[in-house]
């Protein structure tokens, strides 16, 4: 998929020296860093309720949406923006945001793939999405969000065959309104904070998934974000249902053009696992992170959780974040059912001027849950990682159980890494563990591999690859390549 | 009434009785002292440093000391089970755990008879001369009561006061009311072999307000042992701050003994600065008071320093004990070891906080921390928020935390053996908390601690007889 950046690294010079090798690496342009340039279809900048009205009008939906929207809306105004995390930035001004551009298509939208605009296609091919033949070739369904409209969504046809719904938000809000409706906002509730309050009042498209009772998901399913427009902020919206005995994996990546505005991203992720239902969710984040200087960038403050609200459903999140200025997420599970397992496994990588307060929250509520946290942070250049997170067990958690380990890799004496769980148990039965650890990479190690006769930059990359492979193991194995690759292209050279 | 305003009145009322209200310094800082408390109030959990512990309940809380003990009584009784505890654990060293900054000279005083160490006894926040008993020092070393030293010396305690910003606002409200405490200084090179014990009993008023000032020169040694005995029952209010100011290469263990009575609620901080060399251990036992909250925090602020935090606390019934605590790594190459340990039971709540920060000067630190919490029924909670800030990339650095009960197959081994059920739980819980006391390098001081453990367990006397 996102194969772009490492066609950039073949390209760049030689190093002659690490030190050379390491000013060329944290020079390199960002790959994904162009603009299509489209006509869209665009409101005026700027937040209040007629904007709001005009969105869900131009979306053409129905009268309980557009309510739900205000009253987010008035419920956020009512909000402040959260101060907590390891983050600095100047304040966002919220009129100066344009909340929904549309790239302007024939009069019905695209039926088939032919009916998109070339132009369009031919963005995602640089990005290298499998969108067309190689959609197939790759197996993925591809539902590809371009400025906020979901503009071609492959292998519906396959898909509907088993039952599986896999469309656009606003596709899904016709198509399907009384699944939507019922699970709407039962994770994260359109009130729950400063920026889903944001989002649930303005987001204008995303992705919705239904697999109904026991079906096995026949591919892997994918979204393809990217923010092209200049000045919009992307508020997607994710609803993915499995219901019992169900399963579906489901990717999720990345880019945005390089601009240099910081620009906000503010997303919403729902998952609802119901009995033996099982989700899989995995992340690579490559939005533009800045320049060297901190110059640009996106905000990427998403809420993303799932509810494991069956007995023995499981939900796993898998994330590879290596873009975005700021990066502030924390995609979390409620462990409602009994014996329901929750996952999260992350690689989060800063370079540069790049912040990242990520984690995860593990909330143990049914008997006998299990959950597992796999945190992995890479600190380069200037670089600031913060590992925050929550397992909490309730009252009634019985024989909970939780494993947690946090390593953190220092590259540069310059970058931070910070480690700020916290653990609140209140059931004498639960076990629950957790471990941290931060270094840096080892003189040893390097000098190890380099009188192997491995250059500096392939050792680091070696090293951080081993560093991170409990992760990578856990993504879909065209991601992990992916991911990979997009690692060792963001850290080479950068020991020094 | 606990609300701000009464504190505000009392400072008013009582600041021109107060030691050192002779000094501008000293007046100045607890007029600032008080404004910041009057500012910030009791923390709230809105607070960060607050999360898991609310003083609220503060504002409305009524503060009284009820008849307790002659304070003659109760200081017996602790020198006593002093001695009980440790007859027998002369010059046995065996089985001492090798951390950092485990006392260095302590080895020699454990062969010595308890009485050959220094006893300063605090009632009601004053100094009682006649009850305390201070040994023979050498020349160099000065051993006595803040109040006094505010008369004989101000300047140099001006140096270690502390300000009226330090630390939380407890803290703030410590500095405006401090009645007394202990100063203790220590000569470059002086090595004071025997601990030096502060009591600090309540016997009839309901709220005390301490400050320990410990300066220890270039090279000097000491140990320090502050106990809050159970003094007057009732709710009552201790604010206590002890600082310790560790020049190059000097040495100093500290104890803390916190048996308070069971309405209390104990408000403590201890914080030390250590330079070059320095070795700092504290120990941190927590066994009493209804709401007890100790602030460590160590700044290693020259190069190759290493600090021991080591702590257990037990709680039953619907008691509450925090332990916030810090570790500030400034200067390349130092090294500390933070280890504490909990038992919750009854409804209790015990919250551990635990961070380390690395300055980005800070190379090659060397950090490990651990906090082990057990539950020991239904009903209790415990929070840990083991939190590492790192700004330099060549360190060591590791946390672990973890909450859960006691071994099923540990269990199981003991009762094949023989040991019925609830004696193996008592057993392993015992054992889960000793590990806490092993690193208490001074025989007698280690014995002492694992009597107060015992005492808060049930059945700790049948549980003795076991061992």
């Amino acid at each position: 998929m996102m194969n772009a950046p490492t066609s950039a690294a073949a390209t760049s010079p030689a190093p002659t020296s690490r030190g050379d090798a390491i000013g060329a690496f944290l020079e390199q342009d960002y790959a994904a860093g162009f603009v299509t340039t489209l006509e869209t279809d665009t409101v005026p900048k700027g937040l209040s309720e007629d904007v709001i009205r005009m969105i869900s009008a131009r979306k053409g939906e129905p009268e309980w949406l557009l309510d739900w929207r205000l009253e987010a809306y008035r419920h956020w105004l009512t909000m402040r923006p959260p101060k907590w995390a390891a983050v600095e930035f100047p304040a966002i001004d919220f009129q100066d945001i344009v909340y929904y551009s549309a790239p302007k298509s024939k009069k019905d939208g695209p039926k088939s793939l032919d009916e998109v605009d070339p132009e369009l296609l031919r963005t995602f091919e640089k990005l290298g999405v499998p969108l067309h033949e190689r959609a197939r070739l790759a197996g993925v369904a591809v539902d590809a969000v371009f400025d906020s409209v979901s503009v071609a969504t492959t292998f519906k046809k396959e898909l509907g065959a088993h039952g599986v719904i896999f469309c656009s938000f606003s596709e899904a809000v016709k198509e399907h309104p009384e699944l939507v409706r019922q699970y709407l906002g039962t994770v994260v509730p359109p009130g729950d904070n400063f920026y889903a309050a944001l989002n649930s009042a303005v987001f204008s498209d995303g992705s919705f998934v239904f697999i109904p009772k026991g079906v096995k998901c026949p591919m892997e399913l994918s979204t393809y974000f990217r923010i092209n427009a200049r000045d919009t902020g992307q508020f997607e919206r994710t609803l993915i249902i499995a219901e019992e005995g169900a399963s579906v994996s489901y990717l999720e990546g990345c880019t945005a053009p390089m601009r240099d505005e910081n620009q906000l991203h503010a997303a919403v992720v729902e998952l609802i696992a119901l009995a033996d239902a099982k989700i899989k969710y995995s992340t690579v984040q490559n939005w533009y992170p800045g320049d060297k200087d901190g110059k640009g960038g996106i905000y990427n403050f998403v809420t993303k959780r799932g509810d494991c609200r069956g007995a023995r459903s499981h939900i796993s999140w898998t994330q590879v974040e290596t873009g975005s200025a700021i990066t502030w997420k924390y995609p979390s599970v409620i462990l409602r059912g009994d014996s329901s397992v929750g996952d999260f496994h992350s690689v989060a990588l800063t370079n540069n001027l790049q912040q990242a307060d990520t984690g995860t929250k593990m909330i143990h509520m049914g008997r006998n849950t299990r959950s597992t946290i796999l945190s992995k942070g890479i600190s380069a250049g200037r670089g600031s990682n913060t590992f925050r997170g929550l397992v909490k067990v309730t009252p009634k958690a019985e024989g909970a159980r939780n494993y947690t380990q946090c390593d953190s890799l220092l590259i540069g004496d310059r970058c931070a890494a910070h480690t700020f769980p916290t653990i609140e148990v209140r059931h004498p039965t639960a076990h629950v563990e957790h471990e941290a650890t931060t270094s840096r990479i080892g003189e040893d190690q390097l000098f190890y591999a380099m009188q192997r006769g491995i250059s500096a930059e392939d050792a680091v990359s070696m090293i951080v690859n081993g560093f991170c492979r409990e992760v990578f193991k856990e993504l879909p194995m065209e991601f992990a390549v992916e991911a990979q690759k997009l690692l060792g292209v963001s850290l080479e050279g950068s020991v020094g | 009434m606990s609300a701000i305003d009464f504190w505000l009145g009392r400072h008013r009322d009582t600041a021109a009785r107060l030691p050192g209200a002779d000094l501008p310094w000293l007046v100045r800082l607890r007029e600032d002292a008080i404004d910041r408390f009057a500012d910030e109030g009791w923390p709230t959990t809105r607070r960060e440093n607050w999360r898991h512990t609310s003083l609220a309940f503060m504002g409305q809380q009524a503060l009284a000391a009820e008849a307790s003990d002659k304070p003659e009584a109760v200081l017996a009784r602790l020198r006593e089970r002093y001695r009980t505890a440790s007859r027998g654990q002369a010059g046995t060293h065996e089985g001492v755990a090798s951390v950092v900054g485990a006392g260095s000279t302590a080895n020699a005083a454990a062969s010595a008879p308890q009485d050959l160490d220094h006893w300063l006894v605090f009632v009601d926040g004053k100094f009682a001369p006649a009850l305390s008993a201070i040994g023979g020092l050498p020349g160099g070393a000065r051993i006595g009561s803040l109040a006094d030293a505010l008369k004989q010396s101000p300047e140099t305690v001006e140096a270690a006061f502390g300000s009226a910003l330090d630390g939380e606002a407890p803290q703030a409200l410590n500095a405006a009311l401090v009645t007394d405490g202990a100063w203790i200084r220590l000569g470059r090179g002086i090595a004071i072999e025997h601990p030096i014990h502060l009591v600090f009993i309540g016997a009839t008023v309901a709220d005390q307000h301490l400050r320990n000032l410990v300066v220890a020169e270039a090279g000097a040694q000491a140990t320090i042992v502050e106990h809050y005995p159970a003094g007057a029952a009732g709710s009552t209010l201790t604010t206590a701050v002890t600082r310790v100011l560790a020049a190059q290469d000097s040495h100093v263990t500290h104890l803390k003994l916190q048996q308070e009575a069971p309405e209390a609620i104990h408000l403590a901080t201890i914080e030390a600065e250590q330079a070059r060399g320095a070795v700092f251990a504290s120990h941190s036992l927590s066994f009493g008071a209804r709401l007890a909250r100790n602030d460590i925090r160590t700044r290693l602020a020259g190069e190759g320093a290493e600090a021991l935090l080591n702590g257990l606390y037990h709680a039953d019934g619907r008691r509450h004990v925090d332990h916030h605590t810090r570790i500030d790594h400034a200067r390349p190459q130092g090294t500390s070891r933070e280890f504490y340990r909990g038992l919750l039971d009854g409804s209790a709540r015990g919250v551990f906080t635990g961070r380390i920060l690395v300055a980005q000067d800070a190379q090659r630190t060397d950090a490990m921390q651990r906090c082990d919490n057990l539950l020991l029924s239904r009903l209790a909670e415990a929070d840990a928020r083991p939190e590492l800030e790192i700004y330099a990339d060549d360190v060591k650095c590791a946390h672990g935390a973890t909450i859960g009960q006691l071994d099923e197959d540990a269990l199981f081994y003991l009762r094949s053996r023989g040991v019925d059920a609830v004696h193996a739980r008592q057993l392993l819980t015992y054992a889960f908390a000793a590990e806490v006391l092993e690193r208490i390098a001074h025989a007698p001081l280690r014995a002492l601690g694992r009597a107060a453990l015992l005492e808060r367990l049930p059945e700790g006397a049948r549980l003795e007889e076991l061992l």
